[in-house]
């Protein structure tokens, strides 16, 4: 990590501490809030702002860009900071390194910054830094089609990053709810010390729709604690297996160390397998004993369902189009929407895979999601699945998933 | 009215189509109504092809964009070759005559008027004619009231504009009235 990225950051906080006008003003400006007209985007600014978000490093990139734009005019308002950096590499270690300083720091991208910010997320991981990266996906590969949606970046958002590391990743479905996951990715991100990813598809991004925003007493914001132990004993990456995990920021008297190495838990490299085995597993642990906490999943008509469909994002909005139309007609359709895409939600699709008969997978890609699906019929031969890609950069309409599940009842 | 309306505007990048979707949206929202507002453009500012989808509902609305039009708006030649086909039977077609020549299918609600050319002539630029447009638009199908649309406009237009687009509107109101039906 740079020097001077920490150093800056460092000054922001001191200048962050907010005084109390400045809290009222805050609240003043959030209250009453009214039915409005909302981008995606917008939203995804709006959550950043309300789950405490104070730093935001990035380079613009369309269809994200309305969320740095937003937040380039709002930052500043609220003692925050914003940087323009010169590329996506330099935005996600600038993130990094205000984590560290103390802030919540959050950045936005889409396809191609984000293959640029992989390095950075797995050094995020590694090192347990808090932060959070907004990847509004277009179609790729490479610089691909800047205005036009895809969910190429599925299984990018787990694997992308070298080297073996757990991901939490949100995917949203509706503007409220970009807002609502803004908020629960930063949340998870200090309660777990670790990146989070929210995936928006470009349609969603750029989509906007009537959406009342719930009132700053109301939104539940998570930061992260503090230990109690003196400097001499603070261990920054000690095992405590309770989150959130206390840990204090550069310049509070607090020494650690930081580095991609594989370290102790003092942070310092090491060689030694045992240490190494504590630091992945610790890693692993924290998704894994934690899997209820993290995976949200919404069951649409789903009781008495023989068919299902299971689409994520933007494609699960026409889904449950089809759905509806199916009913209409007497067909048991139902739809099982993730809203937390890494971890995946096996269990729930085991249990949707013992009650129904045939599954549908439409995406916008050649074949992410149903990979998941594909390894957990494995127990139940006998279920039929059904795939729907399109890479055209066109959404699959719900006539075509109908189609699919009379074909499949 | 009949519930989901979807609406499409369309044109080339430019015209000012997705302003217009965003203007129609808001005011569907002043009236409290379920809105999705979507667009398609390409990466050109302008030219290319563009148009904004607006979806008006008294019930959650799940996919976002318009698929059979109740009303569709084309601006240009090739967006009324191109979206004439998906529109509803008894569907409304307006068409901007100082681009589109021909129309390639018969429509029963046709309304054809020189918008761009009209702007020009009575607010001296081409620019407000997505306004007059979306003005005569509102006051054809009655999808929301003018007072929400006047509003809307006061809202999400810069305050420079304000008063060139809302006599824009009124001017779309007014022309309306000439091609009653």
């Amino acid at each position: 990590m740079p020097k001077s990225d920490t150093k800056n950051s460092n000054n922001m906080n001191k200048e962050n501490k907010t005084t109390p006008t400045k809290k009222i003003e805050e609240l003043q400006t959030h209250k009453e809030r009214k039915t409005v007209l909302m981008q995606g985007n917008e939203a995804v600014a709006y959550g950043a702002l309300d789950a405490g978000c104070n730093f935001f490093a990035g380079y613009p990139i369309t269809p994200s860009t309305e969320i740095a734009e937003i937040l380039a005019a709002e930052l500043p308002k609220r003692g925050g900071v914003f940087v323009q950096m010169e590329d996506e590499l330099g935005s996600i270690c600038a993130v990094i390194g205000a984590s560290l300083a103390g802030a919540k720091a959050l950045t936005a991208t889409s396809g191609p910054g984000f293959s640029l910010m992989q390095e950075g997320i797995g050094f995020a991981r590694s090192t347990e830094t808090p932060c959070v990266v907004v990847d509004v996906q277009r179609v790729g590969p490479s610089t691909g089609m800047p205005t036009s949606c895809a969910q190429g970046d599925i299984q990018q958002s787990r694997w992308g990053t070298h080297g073996d590391s757990p991901a939490i990743v949100l995917y949203p479905d509706s503007v409220k709810e970009s807002y609502e996951l803004t908020i629960r990715a930063i949340n998870l991100s200090e309660k777990y010390r670790t990146c989070v990813i929210l995936l928006l598809d470009e349609v969603l991004g750029h989509m906007r729709e009537a959406v009342r925003l719930p009132d700053m007493a109301n939104v539940r914001v998570i930061s992260r604690i503090k230990p109690t132990v003196p400097p001499q004993w603070y261990k920054h990456y000690e095992n405590t297996e309770k989150y959130p995990s206390p840990m204090y920021s550069f310049g509070e008297g607090y020494r650690f160390h930081v580095t991609g190495l594989t370290h102790d838990v003092l942070g310092f490299p090491t060689n030694k397998p045992n240490e190494a085995a504590e630091m992945m597993s610790k890693l692993k642990k924290k998704i894994t004993y934690n899997i209820r906490d993290l995976v949200q999943i919404e069951s649409f008509q789903m009781e008495d369902a023989k068919i299902a469909v299971f689409a994520a994002g933007i494609t699960a909005r026409s889904a449950k189009a089809a759905v509806t139309l199916a009913r209409k007609e007497g067909i048991p359709a139902g739809l099982l929407r993730p809203l937390t895409i890494w971890p995946f939600p096996d269990d729930a699709v085991r249990k949707m895979l013992r009650n129904v008969d045939t599954v549908i997978v439409p995406e916008l890609n050649q074949g992410q999601l149903i990979r998941e699906i594909e390894r957990l019929v494995k127990d139940r031969s006998d279920s039929k699945l059904i795939k729907i890609q399109r890479v055209d950069s066109k959404l699959i309409p719900p006539q075509d998933i109908l189609q699919k599940i009379k074909e499949g009842i | 009215m009949k519930y989901p309306y979807e609406i499409r505007l369309s044109g080339s990048g430019g015209q000012g189509l997705i302003l217009a979707g965003i203007v129609l949206a808001r005011a569907a929202v002043l009236e409290n109504h379920y809105v999705t507002q979507t667009q398609s453009y390409g990466p050109e500012s302008r030219g290319g092809y563009s148009y904004a989808d607006v979806i008006i509902s008294d019930e959650e609305i799940y996919f976002p964009e318009a698929v059979s039009f109740d009303c569709l708006l084309a601006l240009n030649q090739e967006s009324c070759d191109k979206y004439l086909f998906d529109l509803r039977e008894n569907g409304i077609l307006i068409v901007d005559t100082s681009f589109v020549e021909n129309i390639a299918a018969v429509v029963e609600n046709t309304y054809e008027v020189p918008f761009t050319e009209i702007a020009i002539e009575k607010l001296g630029s081409p620019i407000p004619t997505n306004i007059m447009a979306l003005g005569f638009l509102v006051k054809v199908t009655g999808i929301v009231k003018t007072a929400s649309l006047q509003k809307s406009i006061e809202e999400s237009v810069k305050p420079a504009f304000v008063d060139l687009n809302i006599n824009a509107m009124k001017l779309g109101m007014e022309l309306a009235k000439n091609y009653g039906k």
